[in-house]
């Protein structure tokens, strides 16, 4: 097995071993789960490290023939779309372990569903062949439901299932439409295989081509979520326990965005080029909507939870605005969206430890006994609203200045969204942390030292990225042109802009 | 080759700011405000150092790459040296400087006194980024920096909940501006593929058509609009003044409001090509100035009438920009920032003297008091009311001259400028009776005294400023300044005052008599002890001046009420009712199907196994359909 597969048999073994851990010793599954964790962080790292810059092929590949019959195989590899990805996913999940010590009951249970939640993560990135990246899309959904339903708050049940029920629909398609492919397969080189460059090479006719980006791309909206299929989110993020919001924003809404880009963008150019409108529209709609809704929820959580999807319309725009800047930004987006949005759980569920509420009208001169949090909260708003310097800038300034040459009338509807964002965050620190406190917000700790720990590696990449966001664009650049290239080589589509200007030293 | 090092000049105040920020606490007062001033000066002097080729005459605009950042959209950290970054970073460093010395002695005794300084680093390092930037969209980083350092230094008293919300509205307000702002950088990006300075000026010229130049020009206005407080999106700068006096002097006065002006001068060679826009923002820099400017005659806090003040100023500078006449707008620019920082400087001596007072009406008789304050902030209003031959004079005259010379309906813009110069001379006399002069109107308790000498010598030295600082650029003795910013024009047409001299002593005396006049008759009523009577016997129209027409409560009536309508609907009507009652109500029927079919007990794997199936009928049926 190479080191993708053992990214993905690292957690997955880890769960298991936590789930052995005797039920005597309760203090061990946080420190063990901890602890093993940091290994696929790890081994994340070398990925990083040895990865081919400048490289657009697939890196790291293994493939392991695992149900002939079907030609079903175990076959991995990364490129740059999923390298950042990978990364974020092995970062967020010492993270939410090292940030869950408020978790008292079956805890032991809680952490093998996080272990378990990332073998998954991992496996759908990873996947090369479509049947395996369906086992572990749905393999997701039990540890994900079980996290929100057993240890969320008070209407836990009710938005797990929403959850459940909304996302499996979804997958239902997603597996027609791989089956579907499959046997298009099988017609046209006389065997199955559902590995993902046998299906680039498939000949595909428009029509079949609509059906199918629909049912995959009907799946994935869910996930990201696009309007109007988003009303799981606010509950099923409210509702879980901050690990949980911690990993589903960060983590799970990339499998949305990821899946449209890797698969619905290659697969079907043709029916991509037709829905540019309307995924355009409905892009922008979110970004718009659900930046207005955030700024009036009363629940710090809730507002938090509106705020990704607006964020993650700026992805879906880029995605579909097919040019470069557009695309770049789209993938580096998803890495921001999962730091920031995932520090400002963090931070709202440091609130609530301490508060047991997350109401905002509840708080109140919160930075007056609270200056670290409140810093951090700040820091976090700020990469969130996009200040350029820090990372949520990067994302959004790409997509927005990069689909302006293809999608002129959206990219400028899309940048008031921007505007919204300073007002929601803003808005909500005032009454958070400005004032003076009184009542229970007078004698509040501020962050312990682990808490701190906890959320410096976030602040710091956030910073790192705003500044040099070429340490992930470099590596995700060569991948990123191929959709395009190809795209371009069925459709003939390309966006016609002044040839972009790369010398930038000049005279004196 | 001087300019290879320009790029320390950022950086030393955010190092600076970096610094504090981790060992402030440690340093202590007063030496964490004295390591914040010396990166200032440090970096005034490096910029004086590569500035001496442009000041002999013999320099070249240069460009310093210095690392990619993002180069699908043509954005990298690059330099702009030049005469017209030159000159900004020698202000913004110079003044800079002093105001840092000043809240040495000001900020004494705050608890947060390094934090303060933090952020004082930080706003000098990201005002350098704005005017050193070497394109668009790193201007963009520092000119959207700036407006965070504003937001943190206006709340910096944040447990008033005044201060926050003044914080929050000065950002917010601005980002309204950015909007604008971002669709222009977009455009320019669409039409030359780069953001990058030296492309768009040398390709203006052959790549925009008249229709795009203008859009691009009108939004960068919008920009600009926000960030210098112009008509219609000021009403952020008032609230400001709730940050520390030293914030409102730098930050509020002499610099990052200026960055719109900034801004427009820098894009000379789009406005070249889109004279619409040109006259648009000309037209609203004087509309700013006049109306600003009566609003300011009826305020009775002393930092509130310097802000409207300020806006007023801004406005004049745009409507220099606006008619080409890109040096006489940066010339007023600088000596604005010597004169409206020592005013605010002045002021916040006065505040503190006064035991954080700021009711003009609740002043008077400072004058022996408050020797030094009152020397030098009487000459700063001499200044500013443009009589010679102080500072303010020769650049606002430059100012008027210009748009008097272009004629047509420039010339409205002439009047309205003089108008303007008349209410600035009243209100700043009125302001300085008030303040300075008559008898003493104190509260029981306050004992005024002089300011300690950290905060009076950088008066004096703003005052020298203000004295001679018009000479740089007179018809008389020579025009320095322009001969200096010509490397950066190249290429462009600069409008200019008359240069005949009757024209000139014509539009000088008239502007002196403007003067002279406002000054005349705010001392004459206000050391009359009848001036309150005055004011009442306006009745209606102070009224209206002093409220500021209103603006705040109309925004607030037209927009802001309705804007949280709008957003309450579409969360607790739209999307929880409608949205999500959709989605629920689906559920529920699901559920209920899953009932009928399976009996009674029901559960999450039987719902799940339904949709599953049912989708999964759906596209086999499809396939074969597809098939057959």
């Amino acid at each position: 097995m190479g080191i993708l597969g053992w990214l993905v048999a690292v957690p997955a073994l880890s769960a298991l071993v936590v789930a052995l851990l005797p039920r005597r010793r309760p203090e061990l599954p946080l420190a063990v789960g901890f602890g093993t964790s940091l290994i696929p962080l790890a081994l994340a790292g070398v990925v990083f490290w040895q990865f081919e810059t400048g490289v657009a092929d697939f890196q790291f590949v293994e493939r392991v023939a695992w149900y002939e019959p079907w030609g079903i195989s175990w076959y991995l590899g990364v490129d740059g779309i999923s390298l950042g990805l990978v990364l974020l996913t092995a970062l967020l999940v010492p993270i939410s372990v090292a940030a869950s010590t408020h978790i008292t009951h079956r805890v032991k249970e809680y952490v093998a569903s996080i272990l378990f939640l990332e073998a998954g993560l991992m496996g759908v990135f990873l996947a090369l062949d479509l049947f395996l990246f369906f086992v572990f899309f749905e393999a997701i959904l039990v540890p994900m439901y079980l996290i929100i339903g057993i240890w969320g708050s008070e209407r836990r049940i009710h938005a797990a299932v929403k959850f459940f029920i909304y996302t499996a629909a979804g997958s239902a398609l997603l597996l027609a439409g791989i089956i579907a492919l499959g046997v298009i397969h099988t017609r046209q080189a006389g065997a199955p295989s559902f590995a993902f460059d046998d299906l680039l090479r498939l000949d595909l006719d428009p029509t079949t081509q609509l059906w199918l980006f629909a049912a995959f791309a009907l799946a994935f909206a869910i996930k990201v979520p696009v309007f109007p299929l988003h009303t799981w989110l606010p509950d099923a993020h409210t509702e879980a326990p901050t690990a949980g919001s911690v990993l589903l924003a960060g983590v799970l809404l990339k499998l949305g965005t990821y899946g449209l880009l890797r698969f619905n963008l290659t697969l079907f150019p043709a029916a991509v080029v037709d829905v540019i409108p309307l995924m355009a529209t409905l892009a922008v709609i979110g970004i718009v909507y659900g930046a207005a809704v955030a700024i009036v929820q009363p629940d710090l959580k809730r507002l938090v939870a509106y705020s990704s999807v607006s964020h993650l319309g700026f992805i879906v725009l880029g995605l579909f605005a097919l040019t470069a800047g557009g695309l770049q930004g789209a993938v580096i987006q998803n890495i921001n969206h999962g730091l920031t949005t995932g520090a400002l759980f963090l931070l709202v569920g440091m609130i609530y430890d301490r508060r047991h509420t997350k109401a905002i009208a509840e708080f109140g001169g919160l930075q007056r006994s609270m200056p670290l949090l409140a810093g951090f909260f700040l820091f976090t708003s700020f990469a969130s609203i996009g200040l350029p310097g820090l990372n949520g800038f990067v994302g959004e300034f790409l997509v927005l200045v990069g689909s302006f040459p293809a999608l002129p009338g959206w990219a400028a509807v899309g940048a008031f969204g921007v505007v919204l964002a300073a007002v929601y965050l803003l808005w909500a620190y005032e009454r958070v942390f400005t004032g003076e406190p009184s009542g229970p917000n007078v004698d509040v700790a501020d962050l312990s030292g682990r808490e701190i720990a906890v959320l410096a590696p976030l602040a710091v990449l956030m910073l790192v990225i705003g500044l040099y966001p070429n340490v992930l664009l470099d590596r995700s650049r060569p991948s990123v042109e191929v959709v395009l290239d190809r795209i371009e080589a069925v459709t003939g589509h390309s966006v016609a802009t002044a040839e972009v200007d790369q010398t930038l030293a000049v005279e004196p | 080759m001087s300019g290879e090092l320009t790029w320390l000049i950022i950086a030393l105040p955010l190092g600076g700011a970096v610094l504090l920020h981790f060992l402030g606490r440690f340093l202590g007062e007063p030496r964490a405000g004295w390591l914040a001033s010396l990166t200032v000066g440090a970096s005034f002097a490096l910029s004086a150092w590569a500035a001496w080729p442009f000041i002999q005459g013999n320099g070249h605009p240069e460009q310093h790459l210095l690392f990619s950042w993002m180069p699908e959209v043509g954005a990298s950290f690059e330099i702009r040296w030049d005469p017209l970054s030159a000159l900004m970073a020698l202000v913004v460093t110079g003044v800079g400087f002093l105001i840092h010395v000043f809240a040495i002695g000001y900020m004494h005794g705050d608890p947060r006194f390094h934090r303060f300084f933090t952020y004082l680093n930080l706003f000098t390092g990201s005002m350098l980024t704005l005017v050193l930037a070497g394109n668009y969209a790193m201007l963009f980083l520092g000119w959207e920096l700036v407006g965070l350092c504003s937001y943190l230094l206006i709340s910096f008293w944040f447990t008033r909940p005044s201060a926050a919300a003044a914080g929050k509205k000065a950002f917010v307000v601005n980002r309204i501006g950015d909007f604008g702002f971002m669709i222009a950088l977009m455009l320019i990006f669409a039409s030359f593929g780069t953001l990058s300075y030296p492309t768009v000026f040398e390709q203006a010229a052959e790549v925009l058509p008249e229709g795009t130049a203008t859009l691009i020009g009108l939004l960068l206005l919008v920009g600009a609009a926000g960030k210098s407080a112009q008509v219609p999106l000021y009403v952020w700068l008032p609230d400001a003044m709730e940050g520390p006096t030293p914030v409102s002097a730098l930050i509020h006065a002499a610099t990052m409001v200026t960055a719109g002006v900034y801004v427009v001068a820098r894009s000379a060679a789009i406005f070249e090509l889109a004279p619409t826009a040109s006259f648009v923002v000309a037209a609203v820099g004087a509309v700013t100035a006049l109306w600003a400017a009566t609003i300011a005659v009826a305020q009775n806090d002393i930092k509130r009438v310097l802000a409207y003040s300020t806006i007023s100023q801004l406005g004049y500078m745009f409507m220099a920009v606006g008619l080409t006449a890109y040096v006489a707008g940066l010339f007023h620019l600088m000596t604005h920032a010597f004169f409206k920082a020592l005013l605010f400087l002045g002021a916040g001596s006065v505040i503190h003297a006064m035991g954080d007072l700021q009711d003009i009406r609740r002043m008077g008789g400072l004058r022996s008091r408050m020797p030094v304050t009152f020397a030098t902030v009487g000459l700063a209003t001499l200044a500013i009311a443009g009589i010679p031959p102080l500072a303010g004079f020769w650049s606002k005259d430059e100012i008027l001259g210009a748009a008097f010379a272009q004629g047509g309906p420039a010339v409205a813009l002439y009047l309205i400028g003089l108008v303007t110069a008349l209410l600035t001379a009243f209100y700043m006399g009125r302001w300085f009776v008030l303040v300075f002069l008559g008898e003493p109107r104190w509260p029981e308790g306050v004992e005024p005294h002089e300011s300690p000498r950290v905060m009076t010598w950088p008066l004096v030295v703003l005052a020298a400023l203000s004295l001679v600082g018009g000479f740089v650029n007179t018809p008389l003795f020579g025009l320095g300044l322009e001969h200096f910013l010509e490397p950066a024009f190249e290429g462009v047409t600069l409008a200019h005052p008359p240069e005949d001299l009757l024209t000139f002593l014509l539009l000088a005396g008239l502007g002196t008599a403007a003067g002279l006049a406002g000054v005349a008759m705010g001392y004459v009523t206000y050391t009359r002890p009848t001036w309150e009577r005055f004011e009442a016997g306006l009745g209606r129209i102070w009224d209206a001046w002093s409220r500021g027409y209103g603006i705040d409560d109309l925004y607030g009536r037209t927009l802001v009420v309705p804007g949280r309508r709008l957003a309450e609907g579409l969360a607790f009507g739209v999307d929880a009712r409608l949205v999500d009652g959709a989605v629920e109500g689906l559920g529920r029927l699901v559920a209920r199907l899953g009932q009928v079919v399976r009996g009674v007990q029901t559960g999450l794997v039987r719902s799940y196994g339904v949709v599953f199936l049912a989708g999964l009928l759906l596209v086999m049926a499809l396939t074969v359909w597809r098939a057959g």
